[in-house]
């Protein structure tokens, strides 16, 4: 089945995927791109443990995603692809142009970010990037758990 | 006499704050407790929550789920603490007692919290 969801949610690894999304799609095993965990054992353990032993968690970053597509494409299991940012998506999105869509699930206030949706806060830099994967064919949509409207990218911008 | 411990309860919405209601309804308003909701928060963000509200202070952090955002981000704060420990799966029997035992040794008092709030979860009847 492969990679079904890719997500941006600056959480990572929580509730509302392992439980919310998981549960409903299925899902075997989670990609989470991101250096900074790549990096650090310590938080692998710690994101592992949240997660129930039936789903497999792979930890990549942003330049080792392109060389294991393949690998994630020829899993017989559905799994999700996470990202704690909007540039780290664009960065896998640019290298794995099977990506057609995309989901913020969670990009919280902070400095420079103004409010697009309660779960959704992005400056204007942000916002230009998830337009201009839009403007490339990608599908858009920000939508935190499954049973939520997908809020399409036009009205978050 | 040393200090006495603080807990804080970090959870999704309003579930602390509702647990602290609770807690002050049974306990009355010397509970030692702190609510943190993780609303609107990032990773960065609820980790200074937590860290403001824990205060420097000996702490039992209280979380809701093991793999939720909460109980990360406690984790990580707790990490290389010796005076902070974390406990997952919060209920109101673990807080009530907590309540009355923030005189324990944090490691114990910790240790009390877990067993409390299993033996509260039970099947009724038949």
């Amino acid at each position: 089945m492969s990679l079904v969801l890719y997500r941006i949610d600056d959480r990572l690894i929580h509730g509302q995927v392992v439980v919310g999304w998981g549960q409903r799609l299925g899902i075997g095993f989670i990609v989470l791109v991101d250096d900074g965990v790549r990096a650090n054992v310590w938080e692998q353990e710690l994101y592992r443990m949240g997660v129930p032993p039936a789903i497999d968690v792979v930890f990549t970053g942003v330049g080792e995603a392109a060389g294991r597509a393949a690998e994630w494409a020829a899993d017989p299991r559905k799994g999700i692809l996470l990202t704690g940012d909007v540039e780290t998506m664009a960065a896998v999105c640019a290298a794995l142009p099977e990506v057609r869509q995309v989901n913020v699930g969670g990009i919280h206030a902070r400095e420079g970010r103004t409010e697009r949706l309660r779960y959704v806060f992005l400056t204007e830099a942000e916002a230009a990037r998830l337009k201009a994967l839009a403007d490339r064919g990608v599908e858009v949509t920000a939508q935190d758990v499954p049973t939520a409207r997908p809020v399409p990218v036009a009205e978050l911008l | 006499m040393s200090e006495r411990l603080t807990g804080v309860v970090v959870a999704h919405s309003e579930l602390a704050a509702s647990l602290l209601a609770a807690v002050s309804a049974i306990a009355g308003d010397d509970t030692g407790l702190v609510a943190v909701s993780n609303t609107g928060c990032d990773r960065g963000a609820l980790l200074a929550g937590l860290d403001a509200a824990i205060g420097g202070r000996p702490a039992v952090v209280f979380t809701d789920m093991a793999g939720g955002s909460c109980a990360f981000t406690a984790a990580a704060l707790a990490r290389g603490r010796g005076d902070v420990r974390v406990v997952t799966g919060v209920n109101l029997a673990m807080l009530v007692d907590f309540a009355f035992h923030r005189d324990l040794p944090v490691a114990e008092a910790a240790q009390r919290a877990v067993e409390t709030g299993r033996t509260a979860v039970g099947l009724v009847g038949k």
